[in-house]
């Protein structure tokens, strides 16, 4: 994202923010264990699960700030937070 | 047309001539009659501006901000506390980049309470990245405010200007001051034609956050403006003396500087009474100049470096003090010397609107041929 003058915006720029790189902690989906409840997606502050067409939710990683709220509530537990290395 | 008249009033009409579309100001003390006499020609429709009344300074800058985002050119003016009070914002207008330019007639900064002059109240703010001019006399600082919109609305500077004359000493005094037309500054100054503006039918918003990986740019993005507006400060002054036929288009302005031994380094008022004292001192034979700083930002350095390289030595005169430390001009002299050998001796001086005499001009240049300085000149030793 280039810099506009004064840091003006239009709207809709917040989504150049990548918040992703916020995160310390990452989510790790196991799509064996998920039920497809759609909890974690539902949970989600940032709204960045989103379910693919075979009906399995996947994070945006630009954006997920690795609250792990979704780990917290996934009730298959399918759901593992991981240190990132970055 | 030639005119005597206070040098508030004065400025208050050169303001009139920019045509500023909303003025924002905070009526009470610390305040000069810059506004008042502005109060009065937008009520008897001498002005066509929208003139907000606030609560406070800090207000009074905030209403700048948004009308100047919204694309109108905006005015204000205060001193000391006032400026003080503004300290927060004058931050995000150079941040969001608005071209206000506000005057400053420069006052002592509390406590102790003070109503009298010293540079400290700008030169506190040397760091928010707005623009400084500093005028010697009513004239300069009359003619200053048409250069001031010119360089900060120029698109490649974006950025807001102080114009500061010395507390009472300009503000309060009768001066003759030639005086331009409308017609002739319209010429000199379009009007303010911002690309981005607020607007509810294409909205956009200013200021907005920056995370860590971008704050750090904004800040070289900002810098950067305020040291090119070098060049425009530069044309701006230049089309001016062509026009107008009075040259602003150096930063800095020597006075008597080519075979100078000492020479002086002040800003503001007190320019003249050094200019008239180093004439005394030149005809009693001692090889004594002046360098004038007109802008103190973006500070011009390599100007200075040029100017002063072939002195003895230098004698700044600061009426200020970054306490704990030395006068703001004198420290940035001392950088802008680094490695050249040329002695750099500071005196604190005129705090507090002690007065400055030429009797004290010549006694700093007797202590800076001794090797003395870096100390507050003058220093009443019986009240100590």
């Amino acid at each position: 994202m280039a810099l506009a003058v004064g840091c003006r915006a239009r709207p809709g720029k917040a989504r150049d923010n990548k918040t992703g790189s916020w995160r310390v902690f990452k989510p790790e989906f196991d799509h064996e264990k998920c039920t497809q409840c759609g909890t974690c997606k539902t949970i989600c502050p940032e709204g960045c699960i989103s379910e693919d067409t075979d009906g399995k939710f996947i994070p945006d990683y630009l954006y997920c700030k690795g609250c792990g709220l979704c780990a917290e509530e996934c009730p298959g537990d399918a759901i593992t937070m991981k240190q990132e290395e970055k | 047309m030639l005119g005597i008249t206070e040098g508030s009033l004065a400025v208050a009409e050169a303001v009139r001539l920019c045509r500023p579309q909303v003025v924002a100001a905070y009526p009470i003390t610390p305040q000069t009659h810059i506004v008042e006499a502005l109060a009065d020609m937008v009520a008897n429709g001498k002005l066509d501006a929208d003139y907000i009344t606030v609560e406070s300074e800090f207000s009074a800058l905030s209403a700048c901000l948004g009308a100047s985002a919204a694309g109108s050119r905006t005015y204000s003016a205060t001193t000391s506390q006032g400026l003080a009070l503004m300290f927060e914002v004058c931050f995000n207008v150079a941040g969001m980049r608005q071209p206000i330019v506000m005057t400053i007639a420069n006052r002592a900064l509390g406590a102790p309470l003070s109503i009298w002059n010293d540079q400290q109240d700008s030169i506190s703010l040397r760091d928010s990245g707005w623009l400084q001019f500093y005028a010697e006399d009513n004239q300069e600082a009359t003619d200053l405010h048409y250069i001031a919109y010119r360089v900060a609305e120029d698109p490649s500077v974006s950025l807001p200007a102080f114009v500061c004359f010395d507390g009472f000493i300009l503000s309060h005094t009768y001066e003759p001051v030639e005086q331009l037309n409308q017609a002739d500054v319209d010429k000199y100054l379009p009007p303010f034609a911002p690309t981005e503006r607020l607007d509810a039918a294409d909205p956009i918003s200013f200021g907005m956050y920056a995370t860590p990986e971008y704050y750090h740019e904004f800040r070289y993005a900002h810098d950067k403006a305020l040291k090119d507006s070098a060049a425009v400060i530069k044309k701006a002054g230049e089309e001016f003396k062509a026009l107008f036929g009075r040259d602003y288009s150096a930063m800095v302005e020597g006075y008597l500087l080519e075979d100078a031994e000492t020479v002086l380094v002040a800003m503001g008022s007190i320019c003249g009474t050094t200019k008239d004292a180093i004439d005394e001192m030149r005809a009693a034979g001692k090889k004594v100049g002046l360098l004038k700083v007109r802008v103190f930002r973006p500070f011009p350095a390599s100007e200075l470096a040029k100017a002063l390289g072939g002195a003895k030595r230098v004698a700044v005169l600061d009426k200020n003090i970054s306490l704990g430390s030395k006068g703001a001009l004198a420290l940035e002299i001392r950088d802008a010397l680094y490695g050249s050998q040329v002695p750099v001796y500071d005196y604190i001086l005129g705090l507090g609107g002690r007065d400055v005499r030429k009797r004290d001009i010549k006694e700093i240049v007797a202590r800076a041929e001794k090797g003395q300085g870096d100390e507050f000149y003058g220093l009443r030793q019986e009240v100590l």
